[in-house]
């Protein structure tokens, strides 16, 4: 074995050298850091918050999670309502959430599934309190120690907890429920919701001893109190409750939830509505995406929806083709222009120059209502046309809210977005080739397409991926002069946005996007070389 | 250090005896709202008298077009900027049903009537939604071009689907709400069944049938000022838009429009408080909401712009346009003359079928 290279302090020169690497490593990212921390702060972790939301669908089991879990085995195929055991789990579900206020929340969300689904919850939320008024009627009417408001408190409560309470200065937020550990064993669904009850009470600031509990605390009590064991080392006051309690509850007719909830809207008693709840009961869902191509999740699998909703596939596929002739048209224009700033002489090429980036810094709002004025029927350019006698009067042409208003505005306006890339690579390519190529014989044509072309042909590619990318997500300017069929799937994802408040949707439509785009990077790469794209020398 | 001590101890001092008079609440606020004209009558009516009463700042943001979707944004962050937002009724509701708006009392928590009415009476109906104080009341309705439209006016709504008497283009909003209810009136439906046909399928492709007709002769418009240009510059001969828009174009830039108050479709506009405000800030809010909508205030805004208030006790103390000297009554949407046939939104109604009909809508559009 050779022997090792020692350096001067007497480590091994690999060992060394290494560690004044990886120094030098570590120094350099640190100098990145703040860069790649703001990227990653404000660019990478939004995005992909945002991208997470077209599968994220936590709400329906967080809302109604007793419901989800009663709902599993219903077939929705059956053709009939789920059994009672299901709406007496959707009314300790809708308690809790009309409390929270998050009912109607569930209800926008699932509306975008269902018709209804919103005022439906809305109305439901409304009477839900219903349930529980047959058991709190038994309990008062056995004892008016039930009337106290301390009742279930005490109860189900520690001593230590009410004592708490009673020590609490009533600022800030009250102490935090503690169950008996006997009740909460013996009467384990009313502990559950006697717990959301005085920690909800509790976190707006008020005694939960002092105020009515839910009705559905009576409701559920009423029912475990009838099969409960009587557990051991009660108070006078708890072994009444095990006893006559007890047997009175037995005797009781209770609410029917199922009834009620039918009563107040006719809805619940259909499959539809139950069928979207367990359809979207999972904490993640494709839903958007299928809704982002036109489908819908039907009783079985996906299936296409109706075609009069059918919409996004078609502004797809728009969006794609007037991109794609966007850029075609910015080649067309921008590449004499680019040509004529390349050679021009100085003077001349900077007054040119300017004239190229002044609508750049015009505001885009401005450039595109201008474009209304000058495109409209009454506009100038039709005036012009009907006046040198091209156009009659009559049959003005429709330049504006269509494809051509879209297409030529926004040519206009990512102009300049090709003519620099192509001008800056252009001005790179030595005239002396052009000489060499006509001195070797070549026409003029020949030497342009044989010699100049291909070299010109990076500033091509970085201008049209620029154009074509920033095309595909504009919204203002197809919004303003595109009328019905110049707008892009951009502006639906706008809506969604900032209308319908379906983010969900927005993001896969977004998400869709974003692969078709990276999807074109990649053929572009494949096809052309992404080395070919210069933005510059 | 020293100076920062010592200027905060002054400002301390010089604050003192106004805060302790405000009653704990926030002595800066910031109101969003939709800018323009309808942002400064608001200012001339509400925020300045405000300012001078109590010493508070106001912050305007015009943002309300964007504020269902920025109250959210905000929410999630955990920080709400915001004090008092200006929206629309069907904002309003999403708002709510989203718990991003606050629920409001209206007996306790806005000032009574002037005529001693509760608030809620005063209000009546158009309290649609528990968050929403609504301000005033505004209309979607029509303006023809008087020059372009032939020797007999329109005089009925239908008359933007009749291209045989007036032919040329028109100017319709570019959401189904309103079209559609409009499509059915003038297909034979009565006014009071029109909710109950555009629930079925049938309905609502009746209802497109009818806008089929008049399709190649709509320009689709997005922004309130667009119908107003279109019609000043003789691209359309008559079209839908708020009726305050059209006031400004008759009366103040004295353009050859006329209004068409048939069908009028009735909105609202309002405040929202939203949800999470800390206890100062809250306060404050509902400071300035009790002060802005009561029957004064509201009939105040009215000398401004052509948007009836919303209170019932207001309506009487409506007076003259504050430059231009008219007498206001008979421009609002409200008007006995004007009011003859009308529509107020089914919010609920919209609240569950927007979605759905907006696909719909959309996708009838691209076809």
């Amino acid at each position: 074995m050779a022997e090792q290279v020692l350096a001067a302090d007497g480590r091994p020169l690999k060992t060394s050298l290494n560690r004044a690497l990886r120094r030098q490593k570590l120094r350099a990212l640190m100098l990145i850091a703040p860069l790649l921390l703001f990227i990653l702060l404000s660019f990478v972790m939004p995005i992909a918050d945002m991208l997470f939301r077209s599968v994220e669908n936590q709400i329906v089991g967080e809302t109604l999670p007793r419901t989800v879990v009663e709902l599993k085995d219903w077939d929705a195929t059956s053709g009939t309502e789920p059994d009672a055991a299901v709406f007496e789990a959707l009314a300790r579900d809708l308690s809790i959430a009309v409390e929270e206020k998050s009912h109607t929340r569930l209800g926008s969300r699932l509306n975008y599934e269902l018709t209804g689904i919103s005022s439906l919850f809305r109305k439901t939320g409304r009477s839900v309190d219903e349930v529980g008024e047959a058991a709190q009627d038994a309990l008062e009417a056995l004892s008016p120690a039930w009337e106290e408001r301390s009742a279930f408190g005490g109860l189900l409560g520690t001593a230590r907890w009410t004592a708490d309470l009673d020590a609490w200065d009533g600022e800030g937020t009250a102490p935090a429920f503690e169950a008996r550990p006997e009740m909460a064993a013996a009467l384990p669904e009313t502990t559950r919701l006697y717990t959301s009850f005085a920690n909800m009470v509790g976190a707006e600031g008020d005694n939960p001893l002092t105020e009515k509990q839910w009705p559905i605390v009576s409701h559920v009590f009423a029912q475990e109190i009838v099969t409960a064991e009587t557990p051991d080392g009660l108070d006078a006051f708890g072994q009444a409750v095990f006893s006559d309690v007890k047997a009175a509850m037995a005797a009781t007719t209770l609410d029917d939830p199922k009834a009620i909830f039918i009563d107040v809207d006719e809805d619940w008693g259909s499959t539809d509505v139950w069928r979207t709840i367990q359809t979207y009961s999972p904490a993640y869902t494709d839903g958007y995406f299928l809704n982002s191509i036109d489908r819908l999740k039907g009783a079985d699998g996906s299936e296409a929806r109706p075609e009069n909703e059918q919409v996004y596939v078609t502004l797809f596929i728009r969006t794609m083709i007037m991109s794609f002739t966007i850029t075609v048209s910015c080649i067309v224009l921008g590449y004499p222009i680019a040509w004529l700033l390349a050679n021009l002489p100085a003077r001349k090429a900077n007054l040119l120059m300017i004239l190229v980036l002044l609508p750049f810094w015009t505001s885009l709002l401005v450039r595109t209502s201008a474009w209304k004025v000058l495109l409209q029927q009454q506009g100038v350019i039709n005036d012009i046309l009907v006046w040198i006698g091209l156009v009659a009067d009559d049959n003005r042409l429709q330049l504006i809210n269509n494809q051509t208003g879209t297409i030529i505005a926004m040519t206009h306006i990512l102009l300049p977005f090709m003519i620099l890339p192509l001008y800056s690579v252009m001005k790179t390519i030595p005239p002396t080739y052009l000489r060499a190529a006509k001195s070797l014989g070549a026409t003029n044509w020949t030497a342009f397409w044989r010699v100049y072309f291909p070299q010109s042909i990076p500033g091509i590619g970085a201008g049209s991926i620029l154009a074509f990318i920033l095309s595909i997500g504009y919204y203002i300017t197809p919004e303003i002069v595109g009328g019905t069929k110049g707008v892009f799937i951009s502006n639906r994802i706008a809506y969604h946005i900032s209308t319908s408040l379906n983010w969900g949707l927005a993001a896969a439509l977004g998400a869709i996007l974003l692969a078709i785009v990276m999807l074109f990077y990649y053929a572009y790469d494949k096809i052309v070389g992404i080395d070919n794209v210069k933005l510059g020398g | 250090m020293k100076m920062t001590t010592k200027l905060m101890a002054t400002s301390a001092l010089v604050f003192a005896p106004l805060a302790a008079g405000a009653q704990d609440m926030a002595d800066e606020m910031t109101i969003v709202s939709w800018g323009g004209a309808y942002s400064a009558s608001q200012q001339a009516a509400y925020h300045d008298p405000y300012m001078e009463n109590t010493g508070v700042t106001i912050i305007n943001d015009e943002s309300s077009a964007e504020a269902v979707a920025k109250l959210r944004a905000m929410n999630e962050a955990g920080n709400v900027t915001w004090d008092v937002v200006d929206v629309v009724a069907s904002d309003a509701i999403r708002l709510c049903d989203e718990g991003l708006a606050m629920e409001i009392d209206a007996d306790e928590q806005l000032a009574d009537g002037d005529d001693g009415s509760k608030a809620s009476d005063d209000f009546g109906d158009l309290l649609v939604s528990d968050c929403f104080i609504p301000q005033i009341v505004y209309s979607t309705t029509v303006g023809y071009r008087t020059d372009l439209v032939g020797d007999t006016p329109p005089t009925d709504i239908c008359a933007i689907f009749d291209t045989e008497t007036y032919p040329g283009m028109r100017s319709l909003e570019k959401r189904p709400i309103g079209n559609l209810e409009w499509a059915l009136l003038c297909d034979g439906v009565a006014k009071e069944d029109i909710y109950d046909v555009l629930e079925t399928p049938e309905g609502q492709d009746q209802a497109f049938a009818k806008l089929d007709t008049v399709k190649d002769s709509v320009v689709w418009w997005t922004a309130g000022a667009d119908t107003p240009q279109l019609l000043a510059d003789g691209e359309v001969i008559m079209g839908s838009t708020y009726n305050g828009r059209l006031f400004s174009l008759i009366v103040e830039q004295e353009q050859p429009v006329e209004m068409l108050w048939d069908a009028q479709v009735f909105d609202l506009d309002g405040w929202i408080i939203p949800a999470g405000l800390s206890e100062e800030r809250e306060a404050r809010a509902l400071d300035f909401i009790k002060f802005a909508t009561d029957t004064q205030r509201l009939a105040d805004q009215a000398k401004y712009i052509a948007y009836g208030p919303a209170r019932a006790s207001s309506a009487p103390l409506v007076s003259t346009h504050a430059t231009l000297g008219i007498e206001m009554a008979p421009h609002m949407p409200t008007d006995p003359a004007n009011a003859t046939n009308t529509f107020l939104y089914n919010y609920e109604w919209w609240a569950d079928y927007r979605d759905d009909l907006d696909a719909k809508f959309q996708a009838w559009l691209s076809q």
